[in-house]
């Protein structure tokens, strides 16, 4: 392999996952990090260190520039992006091999492909991947959106033809409503994205999220299986595990032989995952996006499957093929992961950049704890709030989630409030342990006080305990 | 003089908008509950709402500025 000296162009707990792998590849390892995560953990943890730039994303880790400097300047022979950031830039990308150094990613090209909806979608059509039906192409005006929507069938979404992550996506109930929402979408795609043009696809009714995790060298690529991430707030996810428990064998198979078919005919290199909503009363599965990064939730289908997919990434990006065949990647159990984020879930959620306090981490078999966290560490308020994530694996579903609660209850973080009293709700949940939701599940659940409900079970159970007397 | 603090450390912000004014300048009124800024936390945007009444004198943490918590963001005179 090529790749000698490592640049970690991310921050927080991926950058610590990303040194891990690297030192364990014998790679000698070179952190960036912003004034505001001078004594973040990757940090000390990293060979060498580099500051790039002031606390905010956009003059630090969001700068081209100054990153792509940062890594030459290092004699960097590699950057690895994370996820987030620069992750799925093309630019960055592109000033990289301009710079005579490699990304631990695909390339500029197949980042910019992939990342456009639109083209993404005719690639996945290409390779035989059914995708939502949908627009052909981008739609510049309204009258045509109208018009593909009374083909496709109403509810429709309405997205901005570039951009990600989830966001500004409307849903139109009929005409009246496509009508008044298209131009508000397309002004919000022209401001954000400098490209007002839309995207518009059935809505499909109560859709779960699964996903499936590919690795590629650029000839051949592999699948390791699928992921669900149904559980989700605000379009983010919460709550992820390996496999699908609601799909069946064949069309697990299907799914990810239709996962890997798309990435071989782009040629991908690197670590991928292609996004998909599954229609679970159709049993029919649609292509929808494709991240062309390693994500957050990786830890799963590591646990079901024994691959390192962060070693596996950099040894591609470095000129190795892939060593692992199709038959190597084989499955057992079930993984869980839940994010633990520094917000406080009985206050809507409110950001809580606390300083850490006395830790306890849940140890043993089957338990996986990534994160960022030391005693005594500030946590900074400039980046988003995902502390660490608490990863399980077990024989069965079933005993995954009881191993998650048992985690869950070992785990203390003092000085900080975080969504653990949300998890452990979750997992006490008599629909969360019959695999009895879907995308839209979570908010709703929220909104009906079911977390605040279970706050304060314990205070009860503990009032009766009391007065009871003889337990 | 009364001073308005940062609940919360982050980034500071004097507009609602980067194409829109401040929320105060030098000799508005200023009522209980009105909004003179917001903080940038984790990537949520928090009102910052005045706790006393009187007349804007002038921000003191500049716009876009990383504050601790219970830094003095403006001042007012009461």
């Amino acid at each position: 392999m090529d790749i000698g000296r490592l640049f970690i162009a991310n921050r927080g707990e991926i950058a610590v996952r990303i040194i891990r792998a690297a030192k364990a590849l014998g790679i000698h390892t070179i952190q960036a990090y912003s004034e505001g995560d001078a004594d973040m953990l990757a940090v000390k943890l990293a060979d060498e260190a580099v500051c790039i730039g002031p606390a905010p994303s956009k003059d630090s880790y969001l700068d081209i520039v100054k990153v792509v400097d940062a890594a030459r300047a290092c004699n960097a022979d590699a950057v690895h992006p994370g996820y987030g950031f620069l992750s799925e830039s093309p630019e960055f990308a592109r000033a990289l091999a301009e710079a005579g150094i490699a990304y631990v990613g695909p390339t500029a090209d197949t980042i910019e492909r992939m990342g456009d909806k639109v083209a993404a979608r005719q690639a996945a059509e290409a390779a035989g991947v059914p995708v939502v039906p949908g627009s052909k192409g981008r739609i510049g005006t309204v009258d045509e959106a109208a018009e593909v929507a009374q083909q496709v069938g109403y509810p429709v979404m309405i997205k901005a033809a570039a951009g990600g992550g989830g966001r500004g996506i409307r849903i139109a109930a009929d005409e009246a409503e496509l009508r008044q929402l298209a131009p508000q979408a397309q002004q919000e795609a022209q401001a954000a994205f400098g490209d007002g043009g839309l995207y518009l696809e059935r809505a499909v009714q109560s859709p779960r999220h699964i996903e499936v995790q590919i690795l590629g060298d650029g000839e051949t690529a592999i699948h390791v299986y699928e992921r669900e991430c149904s559980l989700q707030r605000r379009r983010q996810k919460v709550w992820e595990e390996a496999g699908a428990a609601c799909l069946d064998d064949e069309t697990r198979e299907a799914l990810c032989a239709s996962a890997v078919a798309l990435a071989k005919s782009v040629n991908y290199r690197g670590a991928g995952t292609l996004e998909y909503l599954y229609d679970a009363a159709r049993n029919e599965f649609y292509f929808i996006e494709m991240n062309t990064r390693i994500q957050v939730e990786h830890p799963v289908s590591e646990m079901i499957t024994g691959v390192d997919l962060v070693q596996e990434m950099i040894k591609v990006c470095g000129g190795e093929k892939l060593t692992l065949t199709q038959a190597d990647v084989t499955r057992s159990g079930h993984a869980i992961e839940v994010r633990i984020n520094a917000e406080d879930p009985l206050m809507q959620f409110m950001p809580w950049p606390g300083q850490v306090g006395a830790m306890t981490i849940p140890e043993g078999d089957g338990i996986r704890f990534d994160h960022f966290l030391y005693e005594g560490y500030q946590i900074p308020p400039f980046y988003d709030s995902l502390i660490g994530k608490l990863i399980v694996h077990a024989p069965t579903r079933t005993q995954a989630i009881a191993k998650l609660a048992g985690a869950l209850e070992q785990l203390s973080l003092e000085g900080l409030k975080t969504t653990a009293p949300l998890h452990l709700a979750l997992a006490a949940d008599k629909d969360v342990q019959a695999g009895n939701f879907h995308t839209q599940w979570l908010e709703p659940w929220l909104e009906a006080g079911n977390l605040t409900a279970a706050a304060k079970k314990p205070a009860a159970e503990l009032e009766t305990e009391t007065t009871g007397g003889a337990s | 003089m009364a001073q308005i603090q940062s609940p919360l450390p982050g980034t500071f912000y004097h507009k609602p908008a980067p194409d829109q004014p401040p929320y105060k300048s030098a000799g508005d009124a200023v009522a209980v509950g009105d909004v003179i800024g917001l903080i940038e936390v984790m990537k949520t945007f928090i009102e910052v709402k005045a706790e006393a009444a009187g007349t804007f004198t002038a921000y003191v943490a500049e716009n876009e500025a990383p504050v601790t918590a219970g830094a003095v963001l403006a001042e007012l005179d009461a």
